[in-house]
């Protein structure tokens, strides 16, 4: 492969021609999707081996979406991290704000070569609904996007950056009203409008081959980071650090560290209010084994099946699923996978803010805090790279009532925060 | 204690024997209570309905539309369980002596487990199960033990199914087909898709099993129109929603006797009744 940035896995370990990864995968999905969904598959084929799709790619992913990526140094933040050093993957200087671009540009190319001349996709912090709203706008495509009610209203600026780019937005009323019921409901809409539509799905989960291929349109995040800090410090990290809800970014950055044995790959789930609450969505670490969504993965459900209903102050990584190859990699033992609680997550948040003046994704400040714990855990020679999955312009109204920031509604937004508004000057 | 596989296969060709199409209902179980579900059954089942499915209220129903959402909704929230589906098949099917399947999304199943399931559902004199979110080329372990019971495995297949593939799903199936009359999720339509009678063409041309329409029926006039080419007429959010539109539970079980006598017409070709 000539490209620079398009970089599928070059190996081609898994999944299985049925899209296994291991245990984990497949394509559980009604008779009505097959013929699309193996129109994906493919297309993509065909996509991965045509000279000229790499370079259309290669050519929006430098002029348009702004790669490579930057990978900064942050001593005055690891200061606080027994001090490791950490270096951050500047996901969030994309276009668009965040890593969701790679694979949003790449399925866009697709359903052109596919003839479809509408897309739809699911978004949770809307982080996914803006890139794919972007992507739409560049190449003229009509464009709806399924997002959960709760979610409209904690991520509101995103919203009106879709509608500005001519989206349709649809706020789901359904189930939990997250993530989750974004997906059942832009799944609906795919059966009815296959002809004509392709399903831009947003993370490494869905039925083969997305889990896959949205891997390998964001295969780049590691590939550049391993290279850049091989340049940078010399030698590979000791750990590889990244948040996951569905799973994509901790792939992207994961991927082309898997064989390196000697690092560490560290996913951060959202421990919500604590697992032990059972409000939370960490479903790598307190899921079983299950069907959602058209794959088989880790999922948070009951006794009989029933998904049950997560929470996490991240409307990015409020789901209960997880991408196949994550569960994979936890049962292997090549990946560990760890809880980080809102109140980690946003103390993170604010500490990078006030150290190194990058405000985080709230996403992304579940892996700072990860990393905050792993940099304690390794010491002073530690060295590890974390994946800033994206900027926190959008969670700013969040962070605002969380932390009291408003000038005129600070004592309402204390009392609606409770304890975890209470400022403690800077983390520890 | 086997299933009642023979019992569907011997109603639906009653059916064909009279020439006419068997009307089948669907109906999700806890739905509005569990035992007011039941009632519903042997209501349709009183009405004309020939075979009756019987729905596993699932938390993520993706292939329905706002009316069997609803309903799943109302069925969960009241705190139904797997046994009390299985009762409803119990108790529906004692009452009639008519064949009862189960319609249910995968995951619930998978959790289950297929050996206790099938296990349990045969015991209770269900007579198959539908699953339209388990591809043919993963139900290899469901179709070695619905067999080993006496279970129907009934694949949907839709307008977009190529034939090679509708030959593969149909040869693992037994029972019938259930043939998606359009592409979309549950609910009721003005008109039934024009594909659907194509559709049922196609799969005609690599089976015997019988092959029958749903998704959008919902009055005696469509299911005569699906009854002029197809062996059955599946009916179902126009139960539910029938159910849901009552001031009470009296007026929703004489709502939907009513609407199967109608439509028991119609698969009748609008002669007489059962």
């Amino acid at each position: 492969m000539s490209s620079e940035f398009f970089i599928p896995d070059p190996e081609g370990r898994v999944p299985s021609a049925e899209g296994y990864f291991g245990a984990f995968g497949g394509k559980f999905i009604p008779e009505a999707l097959v013929a699309a969904v193996d129109e994906v598959a493919v297309e993509y084929d065909k996509a991965k081996a045509d000279p000229e799709f790499a370079r259309e790619l290669d050519d929006l992913l430098v002029n348009y979406t702004g790669r490579p990526s930057a990978l900064t140094e942050v001593p005055r933040f690891a200061e606080h991290a027994g001090g490791a050093r950490i270096f951050l993957k500047r996901e969030d200087l994309n276009h668009t704000g965040s890593h969701k671009i790679n694979n949003v540009l790449g399925q866009a190319l697709l359903t052109k070569r596919m003839g479809k001349t509408r897309v739809i996709a699911e978004t949770g912090a809307g982080q996914h609904g803006v890139a794919t709203a972007t992507a739409c706008a560049l190449f003229g495509l009509e464009c709806t996007i399924y997002m959960g009610e709760i979610d409209t209203r904690r991520q509101a600026l995103n919203v009106a950056r879709m509608r500005m780019l001519g989206a349709e937005v649809t706020a789901v009323k359904s189930g939990s009203r997250t993530l989750k019921d974004a997906i059942n409901e832009a799944f609906r809409d795919w059966v009815a409008n296959v002809d004509s539509t392709h399903y831009l799905f947003g993370t490494v989960a869905g039925p083969h081959p997305f889990p896959a291929m949205v891997r390998d349109f964001h295969r780049v995040i590691g590939v550049e980071a391993r290279r850049q800090i091989l340049e940078r410090a010399g030698r590979l990290p000791d750990a590889a650090v990244a948040c996951v809800g569905g799973g994509s970014n901790a792939i992207g950055l994961f991927h082309a560290f898997i064989p390196d044995a000697s690092v560490r790959l560290i996913g951060c789930e959202p421990a919500g209010h604590g697992v032990e609450t059972g409000e939370h969505a960490a479903t790598l670490t307190a899921g079983e084994p299950g069907i959602l969504h058209g794959s088989r993965s880790y999922v948070l459900q009951d006794d009989e099946g029933q998904i049950t209903e997560p929470y996490s102050i991240s409307a990015g990584l409020d789901y209960p699923g997880i991408g196949p190859e994550h569960a994979y990699l936890k049962d292997s033992g090549r990946g560990e996978y760890r809880a980080v609680t809102d109140d980690a997550a946003m103390q993170a948040l604010r500490l990078l803010s006030r150290t190194e003046g990058i405000i985080p994704a709230i996403e992304s400040a579940h892996a700072l805090a990860g990393a905050l714990e792993v940099g304690k855990e390794l010491g002073r020679d530690g060295l590890i790279v974390v994946n800033l999955s994206g900027r926190g312009d959008k969670d700013m109204d969040t962070a605002a009532r969380y932390f009291g920031l408003y000038e005129t509604d600070a004592a309402v937004a204390a009392d609606e925060a409770g304890e975890g508004a209470e400022i403690e000057g800077d983390a520890k | 204690m086997s299933g009642n596989v023979q019992l569907l296969n011997d109603t639906l060709a009653g059916a064909r024997a009279e020439g006419r199409s068997a009307l089948i209902a669907y109906l999700p179980a806890g739905f509005p209570t569990v035992d007011g579900g039941i009632e519903a059954i042997k209501a349709v089942f009183d009405g004309g309905a020939d075979v009756v499915e019987v729905g596993l209220p699932h938390s993520d129903p993706v292939l329905d539309g706002p009316v069997i959402q609803t309903a799943d909704d109302i069925a969960l929230r009241g705190g139904v369980r797997i046994a009390d589906v299985m009762r409803t098949v119990r108790e529906a099917h004692e009452a009639t002596g008519k064949p009862v399947l189960v319609m249910t999304y995968w995951n619930p199943v998978d959790r289950y487990g297929v050996e206790r399931f099938t296990a349990e559902l045969a015991e209770a004199g269900g007579a198959g199960c539908i699953l339209p979110d388990l591809p043919v080329q993963e139900s290899a372990l469901w179709r070695e033990h619905a067999e080993k019971h006496g279970l129907a495995t009934v694949f949907v297949v839709a307008p977009s199914s190529k034939d090679a593939r509708l030959a593969e799903i149909t040869a693992a199936g037994s029972g019938f087909v259930y043939a998606a009359s359009l592409m979309g999720v549950t609910g009721t339509r003005e008109s039934v898709g024009a594909q659907a009678e194509d559709l049922v063409d196609r799969t005609r041309a690599t089976t015997d099993l019988p092959v029958c329409v749903g998704l959008g029926v919902s009055n005696a006039a469509q299911a005569a129109e699906v009854a002029g080419f197809a062996d059955g007429v599946i009916v179902g959010s126009a139960f539910v929603k029938r159910m849901l539109d009552a001031p009470d539970e009296a007026a929703g079980l004489a709502a939907v006797r009513t609407l199967a006598g109608e439509l028991a017409k119609g698969v009748r070709g609008g002669r007489g009744t059962a």
